[in-house]
């Protein structure tokens, strides 16, 4: 019958109305700034430099590879390469960023970053409360505001924290291993050709010099 | 002392119009009606706007708007402050006109659409002795009137030269002009009952009792299929949930007021709103029977409360409403329109025709009450079944 359904819909919509006062579970919302929902895992506004240890500068896992740079679709990174180099977490030389910007204003949170970057070194951060009085150098942030440590990381999303470090730990572990594995050869090789030159029957120390 | 307090305004009134010289009384007194009407009803305009969108909040499980209060202090007023907000927001805002526009119509619309709704109100009566004009013709001044706001939304659509301004005011005018004729029909069966086209002696007529209960118009049977109808027009003409389609945010932006900003765009908001309370206070004048009680043991409560209580609990209604309907279609709309609403107003006359000659009395009664019934339920039915196969559900033949 016509009129039925649109009485069925009031009879609804009056049951919502008098059960929200009634019943606190009915309502889908919090009030924001005193309540907060806590966010999910996967949740990404924008990319932060991840360090370790405990100097944000010293620490950045950041070569300044510029690969994010030139990956960006909306182009909102810009970096300055160091003229020098220090050692990364392998303990191989490297270079690191001198400048590291981000504008925020233009950064669209697509992640590409994070997904090229070969030292896991920029990654999504969950902070969403960005506003500022300054719309154009207060949306620029700079090296100093993205380094943040890998405890932030580990705090924010947990399991792929655990997974980049065990991934970092197995590199560590088996750039480490190669390292004694040469250390070892080498030093198998000198103790050789050491073993070669005492066992010879030309003594290396030449005659003449006796 | 419940008489005094019934005519508390009246007396203010005549108190204040004393104190000038008499050629002065005549100025004074128009005067003295028109700034509490635009007071009272302007006030209970922003009080709506927090009411609605509080309600539409708990009806979709939200808070609602709950925190502007007096600025400056921790009191909140369950966010009854958010008017105030509103206001000077659209006070300070800039006031932008399209290069293109027509400046003059553009700038005229907002104000052709309010002052035809307060005209409206002056020959509203709002308790006994309170109506600012007794108009002879109050009914058709009121419909008069109110078909002007036809013409704001229409200057305010081409004025813009915007299309989707345009596309807005077509469906403002194409949907107006379709429920305009069930409005007036529904009205004119109790100017039939009533013999009368002044608002004061049709709410007269509904002055008397039967026992304990009144009069009113909606306690038969032409009186409440009029009713609704009066109500599902009334909420076409006012432009609201269902019939929003000429705003239809998620068609056409805003309609016919996309490109006022500001002033400008709180005048259309304002005039909106007073239009609604306007008809839905003729509506309580021709149905409700209005400022009348409904039960004669309520008589002691002031005409004017019991004016303001009927106009409040409608436009309550109309949210509720607005909370529960999606919008309807533009062919929807129109096949709503012409064929249910005005075959149903039309029988409404018939039956308004057969209830003033058909007998009162004893098994008399009873059988014009069948009778009457039947030939509006009967139809309901039937064009209701019309109607309903209308809206089977799509098969898509090539895209499923």
């Amino acid at each position: 019958m016509l009129g039925t359904g649109i009485l069925q819909g009031m009879v609804e919509t009056a049951r919502n109305f008098v059960g929200s006062y009634t019943d606190e579970a009915r309502l889908t919302t919090v009030e924001y700034p005193e309540q907060r929902i806590p966010l999910k895992e996967a949740t990404r506004q924008f990319p932060f430099l991840v360090f370790d240890g405990s100097d944000p500068q010293a620490g950045l896992r950041c070569v300044a590879c510029q690969i994010c740079e030139k990956e960006c679709p909306p182009q909102c990174i810009f970096i300055e390469k160091s003229k020098d180099k220090k050692p990364d977490y392998i303990g191989k030389p490297q270079f690191y960023p001198a400048t590291f910007d981000i504008d925020i204003s233009v950064c669209m949170s697509c992640q590409i970053c994070v997904e090229v970057c070969p030292f896991e070194a920029i990654k999504m951060d969950n902070e969403f409360e960005l506003s500022t009085t300054d719309r154009f150098g207060g949306l620029l942030t700079h090296k100093q505001q993205l380094a943040k440590p890998n405890e932030h990381y580990h705090k924010i999303h947990p399991t792929e924290a655990a997974e980049v470090d065990a991934r970092l730990a197995a590199d560590k572990a088996k750039a480490e291993a190669k390292a004694k594995t040469d250390a070892d050869a080498k030093a198998k090789a000198a103790a050789e050709a050491k073993a070669k030159t005492a066992a010879s029957p030309f003594p290396a120390i030449p005659v003449a010099a006796t | 002392m419940a008489g005094k307090l019934d005519q508390l305004f009246v007396a203010l009134k005549h108190w204040a119009v004393g104190f000038f010289p008499e050629a002065w009384q005549p100025l004074v007194s128009i005067l003295l009606s028109i700034v509490p009407i635009i007071a009272v009803f302007g006030g209970l305009f922003a009080i709506t706007t927090v009411i609605e969108r509080k309600g539409l909040g708990r009806i979709q499980n939200r808070l609602g708007p709950n925190r502007v209060g007096i600025p400056l202090t921790n009191i909140r007023l369950f966010g009854f402050g958010q008017f105030i907000a509103d206001g000077i927001k659209a006070l300070i805002k800039e006031d932008v006109v399209p290069r293109a526009a027509d400046k003059v119509v553009h700038f005229l619309a907002p104000i052709a659409l309010v002052v035809p709704v307060l005209l409206g109100y002056s020959v509203l009566p709002f308790g006994r002795n309170m109506v600012p004009i007794d108009l002879d013709a109050g009914l058709l001044f009121f419909f008069a009137v109110g078909a002007g706001t036809e013409l704001s939304l229409f200057m305010a659509g081409w004025g813009s030269r915007n299309k989707y301004s345009l596309l807005g005011a077509m469906r403002a005018i194409a949907q107006m002009i379709s429920y305009e004729m069930p409005l007036v029909l529904s009205g004119l069966a109790v100017v039939m009952i009533t013999g009368t086209l002044s608002l004061p002696k049709i709410v007269e007529a509904q002055n008397a009792y039967t026992g304990t209960i009144a009069h009113w118009h909606v306690f038969t049977p032409w009186g409440l299929a009029g009713f609704i109808l009066f109500i599902i027009s009334s909420l076409a003409e006012a432009n609201r949930s269902p019939f929003d389609m000429p705003e239809a945010e998620s068609e056409i932006i805003a309609g016919y007021f996309v490109e006022y900003s500001g002033f400008k765009f709180a005048l259309f908001f304002l005039g909106e709103y007073l239009g609604m309370f306007a008809v839905a206070g003729l509506g309580i004048t021709l149905f409700l029977g209005g400022w009348t009680a409904p039960f004669s043991w309520l008589t002691w409560i002031p005409s004017w409360a019991w004016f303001m209580g009927k106009l409040v609990t409608i436009v309550a209604v109309f949210i509720w409403i607005r909370g529960t309907v999606p919008r309807l279609r533009a062919d929807q709309l129109m096949n709503f329109a012409w064929k249910f609403m005005l075959p149903m107003a039309l029988l409404n006359i018939v039956v308004a025709g057969l209830w003033h000659f058909t007998g009162r009395e004893g098994w008399n009664m009873i059988v014009r009450w069948l009778v009457c019934a039947g030939i509006l339920i009967v139809p309901y039915l039937l064009l209701g079944r019309a109607l309903e196969t209308k809206f089977v559900k799509r098969v898509y033949r090539y895209a499923s």
